[in-house]
């Protein structure tokens, strides 16, 4: 048996939607970045396998793969700053009680 | 052919992924969460290792896993008390998000298997030494990078000082 | 002449209202007051250098072989050029009348800083909030007479008439916590603004015909071999005439086009003079402070008109009908402003009355000169009177101010019986009475007669009518000066102590007035200020026989007033009684301010302005009132999208990408 681009990608797409549900459900901005994170781990995944099956001699998948990981790390060093700015502030940290830019 | 060993071992890469990704966004305990999303990155990084990008995931587990969600643990440390639950969810907003989810899944799988056989096997690949990396990352040719990784040298640096900025003590 | 004298003698007043009006805070109210005047002093030595080295060093420039007077244009920059000739420019211009109010605008201006030191402050030497301030404006109100009495063309003039118009309006409300004071600034503004628009209008007709807007192409040619000189000659207004005459439209409602140019700007001339009927701001413009008056109100600004007129006089010359229209404004207000003097109580509504009807008189005399008798006498006698009365007027006034000053009121009956308490202002205010009453030797008399001369050579119903109205002058001044300095004897109110002689910078102004008043008269005016610049002797043309009727005339009215107001008595009283409508209709001024704000209030506000106000706030401000309600009504409608929830944006996101991968995929089954 072969294991085929396809194969990759299914649970890809599985990590994707989780990351979705996630994103759209959880209340806990920690959480909310969680999912974020694993939505974005998906697509870099997906760069990667399509590099991999369609273009083995070049590394354009590979190389955005790995500036995003670098980004994902940025944004989410941010993003937790501001967390904890927002929980300095108002004691929580769930994502309804913040729809205001100044608080 | 892929050897047998390969296929369990994708098998059990698999598995992890659907699992582990499903458990992450599912708990209620937002510090098991984390630990999920450690275990699925690390079965990212698995996949990348099985199709020889060696570099790439040795970022992802040193970047990601060893960086990230150590973050993530100490944001949730500093966040919110260990042990304690976050609220269970209205079953609305539940089944609503997994309409979403389930609706997005199937459009893209669709889309995807209705193209799969567009995909030929996994072609080969002469193995990917850290030399090539370095002057794709490093040259400013045709397929070389430097000005992105600059440029991302620079958003890093920004990051930086924002994220003391932005939560430092007033 | 080098332009850099000329150039000062502007300069230096406007740097220091730019100095004080700026760094004016920051420096001592003394400091700025003494910079002030020292500013306006050094201007006066220089304008005094100017006139003399103009009217007595015999240049070829200034003067001709044949002793004419000439008109001199020190320098004239371009500063607006809108067609090849028709250009607007800033100059300097020496003529004999130009001269002779350089002198007249710094000596008065000088006086009333000087002045100013005094009065502008309280008994105990503290001075006014805004002292600074007060002189920052009078040197801007120096500077733009300053400039308009050099104009070198009709523009230049209208700018700095419009400046005097705004410093007047900026001295008259100086105290703009008063409203009454407010309320006069307005009032003195938009009056002579309104007139102005005739101006404005009178200079653009004539300008769209003649294309010109300088005075000496429209009254005088070049003086051959010299450039920048020329005298007056009729050629030139003949030949505007001719321009007028030969242009499309010859006529308008029954008159010439240019005498609707020269009564339009003569309107002009009117709101600044204060002629009938748009006198009703001067009065009111006596809630300024009383040096302003004196300076503005009575001897430079207002006279503003009467300059207006003698500089385009060759032109009016060419009109018969506006001559008679500024004679009869002229007559018709002279008496009016006489009548209700009579009957004032505030002792500056009766100087700026009697400052109307003398104004009325220069008018007169401007409009009854003509070339044919004794070389234009009465262009002469109009300057003349401006000279003299700029003089004894700006000393009156100061001795009021010298009098509101020490009594703390304006109204004759605080006052009463001073004549003891205040010797000083007593015999300097008794001779400006004198000259203005026309009792030789004091300076009325000699320019009052030239100007009854010149109206009687013009017609026997002028001369008469100004004899009468030269009469009630001598009457009503001296009434003020017996109800102010005698009646009965001054009653010093409790706890005040007795009123005296104010300080050496209020005195010492008044007593050089005082003198210049005395000597005025001798001047020989005519040897250097006539319509044409031809000089001729003064006393050749004195009439002895006006002379000793005008004489006669002003000593009865000055018994009458001795009479009736000398001692406190019942004939006033009786007289009042005798005649109440009289007294009613002079006391309040013929009712005029009452017709106005009829007609403005009750005709303009109602039947016009309100409907328009109507209009606009409910058709036009409607509508645009509409617009904003629906977009806000819509903005209300759709803001609910914009919640703040994260996740509501997410969902909405997501919902359009299945959409759309929902339609790529249906059009990939």
């Amino acid at each position: 048996m072969e294991i085929k681009a396809i194969y990759y990608l299914i649970p890809s797409l599985i990590m994707f939607c989780c990351g979705l549900y996630g994103f759209l459900t959880r209340r806990n901005m920690i959480a909310m970045l969680i999912s974020l994170e694993l939505m974005l781990n998906a697509v870099d995944m997906n760069f990667v396998i399509f590099n991999r099956f369609l273009f083995p001699e070049q590394l354009e998948g590979m190389m955005f793969t790995l500036f995003a990981i670098a980004i994902a790390a940025a944004e989410t060093a941010v993003a937790i700053a501001i967390i904890i700015n927002v929980y300095r502030s108002v004691n929580q940290v769930d994502v309804r009680t913040l729809n205001q830019m100044k608080f | 052919m892929e050897s047998v060993g390969s296929i369990i071992l994708y098998t059990i890469v698999c598995l992890a992924i659907v699992i582990f990704s499903v458990l992450a966004v599912t708990t209620r305990k937002i510090l098991r969460a984390a630990t999920y999303l450690l275990f699925t990155l690390f079965a990212a990084a698995v996949v990348y290792f099985m199709l020889d990008y060696q570099f790439l995931g040795a970022v992802q587990i040193a970047v990601y896993a060893g960086g990230i969600v150590v973050l993530f643990v100490f944001a949730i440390l500093l966040t919110s008390h260990p042990g304690s639950n976050s609220e269970r969810l209205a079953s609305k907003r539940r089944v609503l998000g997994l309409i979403a989810s389930i609706l997005m899944l199937g459009v893209c799988g669709y889309s995807l298997l209705s193209r799969c056989n567009l995909f030929a096997g996994k072609p080969e690949m002469e193995a990917l030494d850290m030399q090539t990396v370095g002057t794709a990352m490093m040259g400013t040719g045709a397929g070389q990078y430097l000005l992105p990784f600059e440029a991302v040298s620079v958003l890093l640096l920004a990051c930086i000082i924002g994220g003391i900025v932005v939560a430092r003590k007033r | 002449m080098s332009a850099t004298i000329p150039v000062l003698i502007l300069a230096i007043p406007l740097f220091m209202f730019i100095f004080l009006g700026l760094a004016g805070k920051k420096m001592s109210h003394l400091l700025a007051g003494i910079l002030g005047t020292l500013g306006m002093g050094t201007v006066l030595v220089l304008a005094y250098y100017t006139a003399f080295h103009y009217f007595f060093s015999g240049d070829p420039a200034f003067i001709s072989e044949a002793g004419e007077r000439l008109q001199y244009i020190v320098f004239n920059q371009t500063w607006l050029q809108f067609t090849d000739r028709l250009v607007i420019s800033l100059g300097f211009f020496l003529d004999p009348i130009s001269a002779m109010m350089l002198v007249v605008i710094t000596t008065i201006s000088f006086m009333v800083h000087l002045y100013s030191l005094g009065y502008m402050r309280d008994h105990h030497g503290v001075f006014e909030k805004g002292f600074q301030r007060f002189y920052a404006f009078l040197s801007l109100f120096s500077f733009s007479m300053l400039g308009l009495v050099v104009a070198t063309n009709i523009f230049q003039m209208y700018i700095f008439w419009e400046l005097v118009g705004a410093s007047s309006y900026l001295l008259i409300g100086f105290y703009y916590t008063k409203n009454s004071a407010v309320s006069a600034s307005k009032k003195a503004f938009i009056v002579t603004r309104f007139a102005d628009l005739g101006f404005l209008i009178g200079i653009l007709v004539l300008s769209f015909y003649t294309g010109t807007f300088d005075f000496t192409s429209l009254t005088s040619v070049p003086v051959e071999g010299m450039a920048n000189v020329y005298h007056v000659d009729l050629s030139t207004p003949n030949a505007v005439l001719g321009v007028f005459q030969s242009s499309a439209a010859p006529m308008f409602m029954g008159a010439s086009v240019l005498t609707w140019a020269l009564v339009l700007i003569f309107m002009g001339g009117m709101g600044k003079s204060a002629m009938m009927p748009l006198h009703i701001w001067l009065p009111d413009a006596m809630e300024g402070p009383t040096p302003v008056s004196a300076l503005i109100h009575a001897a430079t600004m207002v006279v503003a008109g009467v300059y207006l007129v003698a500089r385009l006089f060759p032109l009016y010359l060419m009109e018969e009908t506006s001559l008679v229209i500024v004679t009869v404004v002229g007559a018709i207000t002279a008496f009016y402003a006489a009548m209700v003097a009579c009957a004032q109580i505030d002792i500056k509504r009766v100087l700026a009355f009697s400052t109307i009807s003398q104004i009325a008189f220069m008018m007169v005399s401007l409009g009854v000169a003509r070339p044919e008798f004794h070389e234009g006498l009465g262009y002469m006698a109009s300057m003349f009177h401006l000279f003299t009365h700029a003089m004894f007027k700006a000393l009156l006034f100061l001795g009021a101010g010298a009098l509101i000053h020490a009594i703390g009121s304006n109204d004759y009956t605080a006052m009463h019986g001073l004549r003891k308490y205040m010797p000083v202002t007593h015999w300097t205010f008794l001779i400006g009475c004198l000259a203005i009453a026309g009792i030789i030797p004091f300076s009325g008399f000699f320019s009052k007669d030239e100007i009854l001369s010149a109206c009687g050579n013009y017609s026997p119903l002028v001369y008469v009518w100004m004899s009468m109205v030269a009469g009630l002058t001598a009457f009503y001044m001296f009434r003020l000066y017996y109800l102010i300095f005698w009646w009965k004897e001054h009653k010093i109110p409790e706890g005040h102590h007795a009123p005296h002689d104010q300080a050496w910078t209020m005195s010492l102004p008044l007593i050089i007035l005082a003198l210049i008043s005395c000597v005025a008269g001798f001047i020989p005016f005519g040897k250097f200020v006539s319509w044409n610049g031809e000089p001729y002797d003064f006393m050749a043309h004195f009439d002895w026989g006006v002379a000793s009727i005008s004489l006669l005339v002003a000593v009865l009215a000055i018994i009458l007033a001795t009479v009736m107001y000398r001692k406190e008595n019942s004939l006033p009283e009786k007289f009042k009684n005798a005649l109440p409508a009289l007294w009613d209709w002079c006391h309040h001024r013929f009712y005029w301010d009452e017709l106005y704000m009829f007609i403005t209030h009750k005709i303009i506000f109602n039947g016009i302005c309100r409907p328009l106000a109507w209009f606009d706030r409910h058709i036009i401000d409607g509508t645009m009132d509409s617009f904003a309600i629906l977009t806000n009504k819509a903005s209300e409608l759709i803001r609910p999208l914009q919640s703040g929830q994260v996740q509501m944006y997410v969902w909405i996101y997501i919902i359009g990408a299945l959409l759309l991968g929902g339609v790529t995929v249906l059009c990939l089954i």
